[in-house]
């Protein structure tokens, strides 16, 4: 079992998930964050006292799947969100040990 | 015996005519028709009774006038609700999440402490008889102030409805304070403070520019020494409070983090929303000031309109050409400083003088929020010495520039030929606002150096850097301004 940790621009998150539905993944968790890696921050100026924000909005998304399903995911993530400029985001991949279905208590693969 | 009957009357006629000339008072006769006919008219006009100047008459209307009755309390409640909630979440808007409470707890804190003071002495020192500087204590727990016009100050508006106007006055003047001292000083610092400069500041200097024997009642006392001129408040107010909150805030401190940590405004939404209520509530502080629904209040609306709503686009406009980007914090400031500065000047000059004052409200109001805080380095945090002191000691002068009696015939009255500033206006006048403003300034500075330094001294006025840190709304108030979950 893998789980894969996406970091995309928020107007993009339609997208993925339509992508990732096509591809079989109905499930993900979702939060809103903040983040920079090369993009640059905004100045916002109040009443001449001038403010540089770094951070960037920002959405990660968060899906545990079956090794499987890990490859054609991340084509998908990747296709949906990419503009082709700076700030696009980045998509991670970690090897899970468990996961279990409350409800049914299932384990492993039945269980994502 | 129709002969004994005769005399018999005319010796009654002639013992009350004796029993008369011993009296302390000639009793009141009734009015004649034309006597009556000349006290309707003189509600319309705002003009006194027959009775009001003289002793052999009674008057049939002699109770509040209603047209200007519903106006003053409309005003009043106009100015309130600047107050609650329009300084409130004008300012709420632009500190930082975890302070929005503290502003609305300040704001609400003050209008009902003000209140006391105000029943208790205030009313009574402000507008009683007393002497140049400051009422005697006749109205204090509003005593004799009741539904009856007091003709010192209206001769159709309710005495009590006009205390509860001047009140919200008294409300609004210390609030505008928590603008330059915001999210660092200690709640129960801002009461003490602000109880001792209601007694020290505000009262006298109310009194000396608004009282009938205050000694800068230019208009009104025609023993008036220095021939000032103030309709709604440029000096009583906004220099009162503007330069207060210079010397606060420099004895304060400066935030932590200032100048190194992005502090913008958690939500200009509110601050916009608090804007919008201002400017509004502002009719009524503005023509409300004409204690009557006349000509002069009429003249007010229409300069209080013109002036902020070019100083609302001036700003801004310097903002595109400097900065290159209009901002809603420009609009909000330029608005706000176009009804600071017109404020002394509205009931006393017409269209003309009022686009003059909006222009200038746009700009010089700007520099000093965009330079000086910059040069000088204090942490005035909301502008309120760049947009109240500047702008109320602007207007204060402009005002003495642009004063004309074809708008408000007051300027040419009684009392104004009496003391000379009848003569002033248009020749000079300026240099009595000067004299004005230099009083009013070394007041609240000097006034405020001393209670600010003793409230300091006694209580301390900075909450500790971990309040600090956590917010005010959590550490002095127990409670969060929003919950996102």
């Amino acid at each position: 079992m893998k789980k894969i940790e996406a970091i995309i621009k928020p107007f993009k998150l339609e997208e993925v998930k339509d992508a990732l539905a096509e591809v079989g993944i109905e499930g993900m968790t979702v939060s809103e964050v903040k983040g920079f890696g090369r993009q640059k921050g905004h100045t916002e100026i109040y009443r001449g006292s001038e403010y540089t924000v770094d951070f960037l909005p920002k959405i990660k998304i968060e899906i545990v799947l079956s090794d499987a399903q890990v490859e054609p995911a991340v084509a998908a993530i990747v296709k949906a969100a990419k503009t082709g400029k700076i700030g696009d985001g980045k998509v991670f991949v970690q090897t899970i040990d468990e996961a279990i279905r409350i409800r049914t208590e299932e384990k492993g693969d039945q269980a994502v | 015996m129709k002969k004994l009957l005769f005399i018999l009357l005319l010796l009654s006629f002639v013992r009350g005519g004796v029993e008369s000339i011993g009296a302390a008072e000639p009793t009141r006769g009734e009015p004649t028709l034309e006597q009556r006919l000349a006290d309707l008219e003189a509600y319309v006009n705002n003009s006194a009774r027959v009775a009001d100047s003289t002793n052999t008459v009674t008057s049939k209307i002699a109770g509040p006038g209603p047209g200007h009755n519903a106006w003053m309390m409309t005003s009043a409640a106009l100015v309130l609700f600047m107050t609650l909630p329009g300084l409130a979440l004008f300012y709420g808007g632009l500190v930082r999440r975890k302070n929005v409470l503290s502003v609305l707890a300040q704001c609400l804190g003050i209008a009902g402490l003000v209140t006391i003071l105000w029943w208790l002495v205030g009313y009574s020192f402000v507008f009683g008889k007393g002497g140049a500087i400051l009422g005697g204590t006749g109205f204090a727990f509003l005593r004799g102030v009741d539904s009856n016009p007091n003709t010192d100050y209206s001769y159709w508006v309710s005495q009590n409805v006009f205390s509860m106007y001047q009140m919200m006055f008294a409300i609004i003047t210390p609030a505008l304070i928590i603008g330059a001292i915001a999210e660092r000083m200690k709640f129960s610092a801002i009461l003490a403070f602000v109880t001792l400069w209601m007694l020290v500041v505000y009262f006298p200097l109310a009194h000396m520019v608004w009282g009938i024997d205050g000694f800068m009642n230019g208009v009104w006392n025609p023993k008036a020494t220095v021939r000032a001129i103030d309709f709604a408040g440029g000096t009583v107010v906004h220099m009162s409070s503007g330069w207060s909150a210079l010397i606060l805030c420099m004895i304060l401190g400066k935030r932590m983090g200032f100048g190194r940590e992005p502090m913008p405004p958690h939500s200009m939404v509110l601050c916009m929303v608090g804007t919008g209520m201002l400017w509004v509530g502002w009719y009524g502080f503005n023509a409300g000031s004409a204690v009557a629904a006349d000509g002069v209040a009429a003249n007010a609306f229409m300069t209080t309109t013109l002036a902020t709503a070019v100083a609302s686009f001036v700003w801004p406009m310097m903002e595109y050409i400097l900065k290159g980007k209009p901002s809603v914090l420009g609009f909000c400031s330029g608005a706000v400083a176009g009804l600071v500065v017109v404020t002394p000047a509205t009931g006393f000059i017409g269209s003309s003088g009022a686009i003059i004052i909006g222009i200038a409200a746009g700009l010089i109001p700007f520099f000093a929020c965009y330079k000086l805080k910059g040069w000088l380095g204090y942490d005035d945090a909301l502008d309120t010495f760049g947009v109240h002191a500047v702008g109320g000691t602007l207007g204060a002068f402009l005002t003495g520039v642009l004063a004309t009696a074809s708008v408000n015939p007051n300027l040419a009255g009684d009392a104004a030929k009496a003391n000379g500033l009848a003569a002033l206006v248009g020749h000079g006048l300026w240099f009595e606002q000067l004299k004005a403003i230099g009083l009013t300034l070394t007041l609240a500075v000097v006034g405020t150096v001393i209670i600010g330094s003793l409230v300091k001294a006694v209580i301390g006025l900075r909450p500790s850097e971990d309040v600090e840190t956590l917010g005010l709304d959590l550490a002095e108030h127990g409670e969060e301004g929003y919950h996102t979950s």
